[in-house]
């Protein structure tokens, strides 16, 4: 050993520790509607055991039910973001788009809507307006119609302007059953396209962290694409459209409904320069970062290339890839080859993605 | 921004481990002192890529990791204050504190915000002049300036409102810490490159020559880590221990004046406790006694805080690279990024959440795996 220098002094780890105790959470924090671990749990172990119920257990995208005889997928979801207006979109398509996209990953085209509105007082009227002719004009463009709506206002300072709920039904086909329970190894993973756009694009507008990129956010009604694929085969096993969460999210509900493992090839995965930039900047990883018009499919290995055909063919997935596949190993864990050829595990978030210091 | 795609080129890290396969006839160790190279070394799965005899040490590098447990009560404690705005880096609000987090003083009404920039901060200050606006000023030689600079321009603009709790850190006297610890097995250092950015490389030849270690200054990138340990094992087998420069795209020599003379102008070197490895002498940062005024402690005399630290968490050791963190007990099971036991498991950057998060498959199958009965395989 080298002599002690004077400003320094050895370090005897004995009896060291780390502080940081176990903790619980008595209170509601952001990363419980992050759509990762804490959202699960929220969902699982307090909302479930309360409602009860035997479709709720399904938890997917959206239920699937039958009334009178007649198969219905059903789904809502409430839209909070902020900005209200951001590049691709803003709430009023979003609260749409978002709504039929989990209809559709029953296999169902959405038919008919409810819409919710939320509003601040205080919120100017005009945009209110906007938001409103936005939300027409993508249900007109999805084609499916707001049959029902309701509208609250709560008080200055206790809402972002304006929320939006909206829920869905529609009809599944025939011979179509979307599920994870029918994943098995050697299905072939496909992404309809560039993953991350969504959420790079409310980033890049986001008070406090405006930065210069051409981004646009990926919103986008998928009902057209899954019809599309189902032309091909009814024999999808299942679809997801991964919101937040991510890609990442998304895998990890499937292998863990479906107890099969999910192995990615990371460089096989559309990410484009933009969001990868933007993510190496920020301490992101785009497989956790939330699309509004992608969605990844597990489809058996013999109908894959003409599935991806179909898709490729398709405004909305003319960016598709194979990425991966389920395999019989780690069962409910998924993988990622990286580009150097090692290996990682991708876990399910735990709540919301938090930007590195340095 | 190409450069990204070109540091990560699979075919020329491929040569670069050629030549490490080719290079390495003994085992080394090696430690990369920044939690970002860890995150890039997990990530990317170099380690499984290295030849055996080379073993990566993780370092205590992360910032987020080694700000005192003190520290996060003192900001918990400022943070719940009706009249405070508590601004922060994200990555700091899941920082365990004792007993609850930043996130949890929020969903009791403490007005904690996430911000980008100190400066962002700064303006909070300026906008709500009837509350007081604290940011949490942590981390290594890296975020340093930025802070000093807000102070500085806090004065500048006679903004009065607005106040620093500082827990800054030094690299150096770190890595003297660990040389001098009895039970060190490390042989060469991957320096971080960010650091050297702003400090130059003047504080690392005296280093390198009193421990007969190499320090090469490494960057970020999967290339920037292969070419760092390429070096480092050159210098291992050739029995030699210079600085070396492997990131000299980013860093000169001399550092960054303007940085370094903000640094001199507003803080001051102190003594600094490390969370889970206790004080090392002349290794972090406070405000000067100029900018007194501006510093949250003393503007909140936050006093009579009572840490509690679990007795099962042996992140010092992790931290000191005494300890890989699939061998602490805890591991994966008492201790996981949802339930952390330490900072470790926290920040994206630690060794323990890194580990965690990318190794679990090889590390802890029979925890997290079902059984092949379980599974509906065809």
């Amino acid at each position: 050993m080298p002599e002690t220098a004077p400003h320094t002094t050895a370090l005897d780890i004995t009896g060291w520790t780390c502080p940081a105790p176990l903790r619980d959470r008595p209170r509601v924090v952001m990363g419980h509607g992050g759509g990762g671990a804490l959202s699960a749990e929220l969902v699982q172990h307090l909302f479930a055991p309360a409602f009860g119920g035997e479709v709720l257990a399904q938890l997917g995208d959206s239920a699937a039910v039958t009334l009178g005889g007649v198969r219905l997928a059903f789904s809502t979801d409430s839209y909070v973001v902020r900005p209200l207006f951001f590049p691709g979109g803003g709430i009023g398509d979003l609260a749409v788009n978002g709504t039929v996209n989990d209809l559709a990953m029953s296999g169902a085209r959405a038919a008919y809507l409810s819409c919710g509105f939320i509003l601040e007082e205080g919120v100017e009227m005009s945009v209110v307006a906007r938001v409103a002719e936005a939300l027409g004009a993508a249900a007109r463009a999805a084609g499916v119609e707001v049959a029902t709506g309701d509208t609250k206002v709560v008080e200055a300072g206790h809402g972002d302007g304006v929320y939006i709920n909206t829920a869905g039904i529609g009809l599944i086909p025939a011979g179509v059953d979307l599920r994870p329970q029918r994943v098995v190894p050697g299905d072939v993973v496909i992404v309809s396209g560039e993953i991350g756009l969504h959420g790079v694009a409310i980033l890049s507008v986001r008070d406090g962290l405006e930065f210069g990129v051409d981004i646009e956010s990926d919103c986008a009604a998928l009902g057209g694409l899954v019809q599309a694929m189902l032309a091909v085969t009814p024999d999808l096993h299942v679809l997801r459209d991964p919101t937040r969460g991510g890609l990442a999210a998304s895998l990890n509900e499937i292998a863990a409904a479906s107890g099969t493992g999910v192995v990615i090839q990371e460089g096989r995965v559309p990410v484009p320069a933009a969001v990868g930039n933007a993510c190496a900047i920020l301490g992101l990883d785009p497989l956790y970062v939330a699309n509004e018009g992608k969605l990844v499919a597990f489809v058996p290995r013999e109908h894959a290339d003409a599935v991806l055909d179909a898709m490729r063919a398709h405004p909305l997935g003319r960016h598709a890839a194979v990425i991966g596949e389920a395999v019989a190993d780690h069962p409910g864990m998924v993988v990622a080859r990286t580009g150097l050829g090692g290996t990682r595990v991708v876990d399910l978030p735990i709540g919301e993605q938090l930007p590195r210091i340095c | 921004m190409k450069y990204i795609d070109e540091f990560q080129n699979p075919e020329l890290a491929r040569r670069l481990l050629d030549d490490i396969h080719a290079t390495v006839t003994r085992p080394w160790a090696l430690m990369e002192v920044c939690g970002g190279q860890t995150h890039t070394i997990i990530r990317h799965g170099i380690d499984q890529l290295l030849p055996e005899q080379v073993e990566l040490i993780h370092g205590p590098g992360c910032p987020v990791c080694v700000t005192p447990l003190e520290v996060i009560d003192k900001a918990l404690e400022i943070a719940s204050r009706p009249d405070v705005v508590f601004c922060s880096f994200g990555d700091m609000l899941r920082v365990p504190g004792t007993g609850r987090d930043l996130f949890q003083v929020r969903s009791e009404g403490g007005d904690v915000r996430v911000v980008y920039s100190p400066l962002d901060a700064l303006r909070i200050a300026q906008e709500n002049p009837g509350r007081e606006v604290v940011f949490f000023g942590i981390g290594f030689e890296t975020t340093a300036p930025p802070n000093a600079m807000t102070v500085y321009q806090a004065r500048k603009l006679g903004i009065r409102n607005f106040s620093l709790l500082v827990s800054h850190v030094r690299v150096p006297p770190a890595i003297e810490a660990i040389m001098r610890s009895p039970s060190c097995r490390v042989q060469g250092f991957l320096a971080a490159g960010h650091v050297c950015s702003v400090m130059g490389m003047g504080e690392y030849p005296e280093l390198a020559a009193r421990h007969r270690v190499p320090i090469v200054v490494t960057g970020f990138e999967p290339l920037d880590i292969l070419e760092g340990v390429r070096r480092a094992v050159r210098q291992l087998e050739r029995g030699e221990h210079t600085v070396d420069n492997a990131y000299a795209r980013a860093v000169r020599p001399e550092g960054n004046p303007a940085a370094l003379a903000m640094l001199e102008d507003v803080f001051e070197v102190t003594d600094r406790a490390w969370r889970g490895i206790g004080v090392i002498p002349d290794s972090g940062w406070r405000l000067s006694s100029r900018y007194r005024e501006y510093d949250a402690e003393h503007r909140f005399s936050v006093t009579g805080i009572n840490t509690l630290e679990p007795a099962e968490c042996r992140s010092g050791e992790v931290l000191q690279g005494l300890l890989k963190p699939h061998e602490c007990e805890a591991f994966g099971t008492l201790c996981t990024p949802r339930s952390p036991l330490g900072a470790t498991m926290v920040s994206s950057e630690g060794a323990c959440a890194a580990y965690y998060l990318y190794r679990r498959l090889e590390l802890t199958p029979a925890r997290t795996a079902v059984s092949p009965e379980a599974s509906p395989v065809a």
